[in-house]
């Protein structure tokens, strides 16, 4: 139930309904979505990007969020910490349980080497779990691996690196397969047909999906998989700093108890950082839809110890967070709403574009309808405008949301909103770095030897952003590939004299740049503290 | 000045707005929560929550990202419980009841109490599925439990000593590997790149200048 104030424009918003069914919004073309993206979206404000002074991507713009914790201090200084006797070894370090840590953990342990995975909350706490609306695979007979390149190329601005993206595509369908024959519960018909959508930017329906729960789904099937195979999880311990040997591979990581403090030493031969991704740090001040840990990690271990960013300025803001109520403001309202047929409509009831654009454009075309066009819906809290579910009953028929979104429908009924009823209010939320550590085809840094990444922490899969449903597609394909490549590199190397100089060096580095700040890092979690919400 | 609440967290009074969830309840009286939550959007339990109204008999269970504070609210957090978790090989498991009398005997100790029903985060009926489990039919078992986060609330009010989320789990997975229909597609697909089909046509697209790669995302053609 909506309060009295919104009632004016539910009434427009109900009036025009069966009208906006029927409509068929144009799409728009490249040049207006090139100007609406330079006008509107966060990406594209100059004033909201620091440069980069020191490390390997010096001169480079980042958000000024992220270049503070890129340029700030160690927890430890490089002599506090006692190398000699590490209180782990394995072959295969993985930093991070989501879910390109657990593909990792499991096809590294079906390789047969000795693995292990730190996490700084529990394992499947990660923005997978969080993940609703699907997975692509071009799986279908109308469909290919080419078709599903383009589209993500071209939805990624044509910034993707090739070898990646030919790879994400190309693996996807095996990837599909190999959740299903671990178990995960995929939307099928009686004979077995993969039930598929649309997402925005897609030409065909390729997104696979377990109800809104694709990504829970996945997680706690991988998490089960990991515990029955024995892979040791080392819980609420982070990673606070890499260890390299004396040739500069990786070779390990100083691990801190996230409830003792106490510092822990784990020596390996191969590293798969596997950190997720930056909701957390609320780049110019966005709300997030990630989970509790999203705090850009993995970049800053990798970055001090030189490791190369790709693409670090660019994120995706989901165009549909929650913006009412407050209590769940930022949360995300999957995309797959506006594949089961909802529209976006503004304060007049109107539509005002097409509802499958890909994400930075339709999350530009929001914020311009909220703001220069001043027909967003004042909910309080800022703007939002409505995204008409109960469409979505009247085009599939009756009980099509509580079978296809019931954690939407779930979500908003704790606040007496029923979405099969009344349409809800949505705003760009934080949700995706696009950007992260730069890797080859096999999953290991570009400058680091022995150092893999796998997952949100990767930057270059999809370019500049990324179509719904390609992450919980990478964080599988590269989350194995990097399991199978670190173990089969784990074979060959030999690791020499661990050490932290890196640190000590990078410390020079910010004092002879002439950076003034307190700030440490990895943050490893936000501060929420005394704020009455966010 | 925005109205305030009275609640008690373990015990302790804080007065906090109205408006706030549990969790960030928590947070404005100074918590710097690092058990206890997760994704604080619903989907993954960490932030099991019991409270009680006070002058109420009866006791709550909640997830408190997803839940508002009230007047007079006695909050305890539990974010962990010991479930127990029997390991097994996907690969080699009977798909029968057989599997549940071995590796989760307890359920056939249910007393039909329905106490695990009346805990649940998320309004699911625990007890209907976990009898499911017993009779071995997963399918079903699967589709009642699916909205489970693991949160384990259901466990921590069970007589019997029941892990009932790790049962759901076990019967998923089942259902998911042997028990749903297979995807020819799927499988015809896997095949095909297996086989090269398509190593042309991106062979093509790893090479194409951006102007015509440009040229065919503009003017590709959207399926309906």
């Amino acid at each position: 139930m909506y309060s009295e104030k919104f009632q004016n424009s539910l009434e427009l918003v109900e009036k025009a309904r069966d009208k906006n069914i029927a409509l068929e919004p144009e799409r728009m073309t490249a040049k207006q979505k090139e100007d609406l993206l330079a006008a509107f979206h966060p990406d594209y404000r100059q004033d909201q990007f620091d440069v980069l002074k020191i490390g390997p991507n010096k001169g480079d713009k980042v958000p000024f969020e992220l270049a503070e914790i890129l340029q700030a201090h160690s927890r430890i200084t490089a002599d506090s910490v006692d190398l000699s006797a590490p209180d782990y070894e394995t072959d295969v370090l993985i930093i991070g349980g989501g879910g390109a840590g657990a593909s990792a953990a499991i096809e590294a342990n079906e390789a047969g080497a000795d693995v292990m995975i730190v996490t700084k909350l529990r394992i499947g706490d990660a923005n997978t779990m969080m993940a609703e609306g699907g997975i692509q695979a071009a799986d279908k007979p109308n469909d290919s691996p080419a078709i599903h390149f383009v589209d993500a190329f071209g939805g990624g601005h044509f910034a993707a690196k090739r070898e990646l993206l030919s790879k994400l595509v190309c693996d996807a369908p095996e990837a599909i397969k190999w959740l299903s024959d671990l178990g995960v519960e995929f939307d099928k018909d009686a004979d077995g047909t993969m039930v598929t959508t649309h997402g925005g930017g897609t030409s065909r329906k390729r997104m696979h999906a377990a109800k809104d729960y694709s990504g829970a789904e996945i997680m706690r099937t991988l998490r089960d998989e990991v515990i029955n195979r024995n892979i040791p999880v080392i819980d609420f311990t982070s990673a606070i700093e890499l260890i390299l040997d004396e040739n500069g591979n990786a070779a390990g990581a100083v691990l801190m108890n996230m409830e003792t403090k106490e510092l822990l030493v784990a020596k390996a031969k191969t590293v798969i950082i596997a950190t997720g991704g930056a909701g957390r740090m609320h780049y110019q001040g966005f709300p997030t839809s990630n989970h509790y840990g999203a705090t850009a990690d993995g970049l800053v271990l990798g970055y001090r110890a030189g490791a190369k960013l790709l693409y670090a300025e660019t994120l995706q803001y989901h165009p549909t967070g929650v913006a009412y109520p407050e209590q769940i403001f930022g949360a995300l309202v999957t995309e797959k709403v506006r594949s089961l047929g909802a529209k976006l409509v503004n304060v007049k009831g109107e539509v005002f574009m097409h509802p499958l654009e890909t994400r930075d454009v339709a999350a530009a075309s929001i914020i311009r309808e909220c703001g220069d066009r001043a027909n967003g819906v004042d909910t309080d809290n800022g703007n939002g405008v409505w995204l008409d579910t109960p469409m979505i009953e009247k085009i599939g028929g009756e009980g099509t949301i509580m079978k296809r979104i019931p954690a939407m429908w779930r979500m908003f009924d704790k606040y007496g909103i029923d979405i099969r009823k009344e349409p809800i209010l949505v705003y760009p939320t934080l949700h995706y770095q696009n950007g992260g550590l730069d890797i080859d085809a096999n999953c290991m840094t570009t400058n680091v030897e022995n150092l893999f990444v796998a997952g949100e922490a990767v930057g270059g899969i999809h370019g500049k952003n990324r179509l719904m449903g390609n992450s919980l597609l990478d964080i599988i394909v590269f989350g194995r590939s990097a399991g199978i490549n670190a173990a089969a590199k784990a074979k060959t190397v030999t690791v020499g004299k661990l050490t932290l100089s890196h640190v000590e060096k990078f410390e020079k580095e910010i004092s002879d740049a002439g950076i003034k700040t307190e700030t440490v890092s990895p943050k490893l979690l936000p501060n929420y503290t005394k704020q009455k919400s966010i | 000045m925005e109205k305030t609440v009275s609640i008690f967290l373990f015990g302790k009074k804080y007065e906090v707005p109205e408006n706030l969830t549990i969790m960030t309840a928590m947070e404005y009286a100074g918590y710097q929560l690092v058990r206890g939550c997760g994704c604080r959007n619903g989907f993954c339990g960490a932030c099991a929550t019991i409270y009680r109204i006070k002058g109420d008999r009866e006791l709550h269970a909640c997830l408190a990202c997803q839940t508002k504070v009230e007047d007079n609210m006695y909050i305890a957090t539990l974010p962990f419980f010991p479930l127990v978790k029997q390991v097994y090989d996907i690969e080699t498991i009977p798909t029968t009841e057989t599997v549940m009398m071995q590796l989760y005997p307890e359920i056939y100790a249910c007393i039909g109490c329905n106490a695990c029903t009346k805990a649940c985060t998320q309004g699911l009926n625990v007890m209907q599925y976990i009898a499911y489990a017993q009779r071995g039919d997963f399918e079903k078992c699967a589709e009642e439990s699916f909205d489970c986060v693991m949160c384990g609330v259901c466990s921590s009010r069970c007589p019997a000593g029941i892990s009932h989320p790790q049962v759901a789990m076990l019967a998923r997975r089942i259902n998911g590997k042997y028990l749903a229909p297979g995807s020819a597609h799927l499988e015809e697909r896997v095949k095909e790149i297996k086989n090269g089909d398509f190593n042309e046509l991106i062979e093509a697209l790893m090479q194409k200048p951006v102007d015509e790669m440009k040229e065919l995302y503009n003017n590709r053609d959207i399926e309906k």
